[in-house]
């Protein structure tokens, strides 16, 4: 005897689907709809993600040391501020340097030329870690002795960090949604199906099936139906970001936010489309044959 | 084999379906379980196939002790039983072939087991050349002697038959119960329910009646009057 017939299950499931093909294709559709609308505010998560993880990288602000510092004590400052949390890199800028990348930027204005060093003060350049700490870490270095000012885009940071956070919360919430509502209509599709087939469970589990035997090809109905739609998700929200991504750079708001090409994501979204749809659609069918199991 | 002790059944609407049934049927016997409707025939057979469990007292089947049996044991204990309904319970989409692979199927035969056995049980039930036949082109005996040959095929130690002539004219009815009898002569136990009294006087059997969930009668060979 074989206790597991995978063969048999496979054909049991895929013959079901096309059995009450209306309700599987409406199924499919809801996938379809459920995934296109959790992965586009997943790949807004994504962009939005991406681009602050380039602002991170030139996420710096400058601290002014104070004048009456000697630069030994400007150094010492600087050892200070390395050993601080959420400082990466810390560079010295002296005055004399800091003078001259002023003048590389005002080169047309002669007026600069015979400014004096004195005028500008020793500085430090310091990169900043956690974007999402940035004026935790400002206010920090800000009350060391020897810091006189500082200057820092912090708002700007905090901004992207609000709206990053807003739109990740936004897909989770939304993903929660869509997966209960595609849940509800697979399981719905497969009731249909076992309801049909309610003589032939009960033949069967009076023969001494087991509720494996009796339940997988339920859960191969499912899980199929879960692929079909997330397969045409894929295909589906490929060209919605495309049509995005051209729309965005034919405005001109490409200047403002480059979308990450579908090249460098497509293996993550289709992955997760394929998990998502499978998960989906075998939970579904497994919560609508526990009822049938009963005899 | 078979044993209730002392069992009581009573539904979560207040009826009491059975009142203290003591019963013991042998491996290899042929008993027939009568009484008229609502006596508690029906709530008998699905205790004695696990569909529900006794209120009170020990139901035993085939060595299984069903009051205390866990949800995963309750398939093999069916697999040492077959069962037979007065409705047949065929599926009409599939051959009387397919009839069979499917409850063979079930408990995991390979196809190689089920090209040796099917024209076997086939034939034993005189349907060896309706094998392609769908259930809609048969007969009500030919219908009930494919479940017979369902319930047979795989090979259970006692075969249940809940009012197997019930739709059956009396011809039919005793060309079944002929054969029932012919396979409960090659070692199979039969208890077979039924409330048809000339059907049961004809052949001398072992007679079990209940009448309100009572036993009110158990004897060999003897008469039933209703």
């Amino acid at each position: 005897m074989r206790r597991f017939n995978l063969g048999y299950f496979i054909k049991e499931g895929f013959t079901s689907i096309f059995s009450h093909g209306l309700m599987s294709f409406a199924a499919v559709c809801m996938i379809v709809a459920c995934l296109i609308i959790m992965g586009s505010f997943s790949l807004l998560a994504v962009n939005v993600d991406d681009m602050l993880s380039h602002l991170e990288e030139e996420n710096e602000f400058l601290a002014y040391i104070d004048e009456d510092f000697t630069p030994e004590q400007a150094r010492t400052l600087m050892e200070q501020v390395k050993q601080m949390d959420n400082v990466g890199e810390v560079k010295f800028i002296t005055r004399e340097q800091a003078k001259a990348d002023y003048l590389k930027g005002h080169e047309s204005e002669g007026l600069y030329v015979n400014m004096p060093d004195e005028v500008l003060r020793d500085r430090l350049s310091i990169h900043v870690i956690d974007l999402e700490r940035f004026s935790e870490t400002v206010e920090a270095v800000k009350a060391l002795p020897g810091v006189a000012n500082y200057q820092a885009a912090g708002k700007v940071a905090e901004g992207f960090v609000a709206v990053r956070n807003a739109v990740t919360a936004l897909a989770y919430v939304l993903i929660g949604i869509l997966a209960a509502v595609s849940l509800f209509i697979i399981s719905n599709t497969t009731r249909l199906a076992a309801f049909a087939r309610r003589e032939e469970i009960a033949i069967m589990k009076m023969c001494g099936a087991t509720d494996g035997f009796v339940r997988w090809p339920f859960i191969i109905e499912g899980l199929l139906l879960g692929l079909m739609g997330a397969l045409m998700a894929f295909f589906l929200q490929w060209g919605v970001y495309g049509a995005v991504s051209r729309a965005l750079a034919e405005n001109g708001a490409g200047a403002l936010f480059t979308l990450m090409g579908f090249g460098q994501i497509w293996k993550r979204v289709l992955t997760t489309f394929l998990a998502a749809g499978s998960i989906i659609g075998a939970l579904g069918s497994s919560f609508a044959i526990r009822k049938f199991l009963k005899v | 084999m078979i044993r209730l002790i002392d069992v009581h059944k009573e539904y979560d609407n207040g009826t009491k379906a059975l009142k203290g049934i003591n019963l013991r049927i042998e491996d290899g016997e042929f008993a027939f379980l009568v009484g008229p409707s609502g006596s508690g025939k029906s709530t008998i057979i699905k205790l004695l196939t696990a569909e529900i469990t006794a209120s009170q007292g020990r139901v035993i089947v085939n060595g299984y002790n069903l009051n205390n049996i866990r949800r995963w044991q309750i398939p093999h204990m069916r697999r040492t039983l077959g069962v037979i309904f007065q409705d047949f319970r065929l599926i009409e989409k599939k051959t009387v072939q397919g009839n069979l692979e499917f409850a063979m199927r079930t408990v995991g035969a390979s196809g190689r087991e089920m090209r040796k056995r099917i024209p076997y049980v086939l034939e034993l039930v005189g349907l060896d050349d309706k094998g392609d036949a769908f259930p809609n082109e048969m007969s009500g005996g030919e219908q009930q002697r494919v479940a017979i040959a369902r319930a047979l095929v795989n090979n259970p130690k006692m075969i249940i038959a809940d009012e197997p002539t019930g739709n059956l004219d009396p011809r039919r009815s005793l060309e079944i119960m002929t054969l029932l009898e012919r396979i409960n002569a090659m070692g199979t136990t039969m208890l077979v329910v039924t409330h048809e009294r000339d059907l049961v006087n004809r052949f001398s059997k072992r007679v079990v009646a209940i009448k309100d969930g009572e036993l009110i009668r158990d004897g060999q060979g003897g008469y039933y009057r209703a």
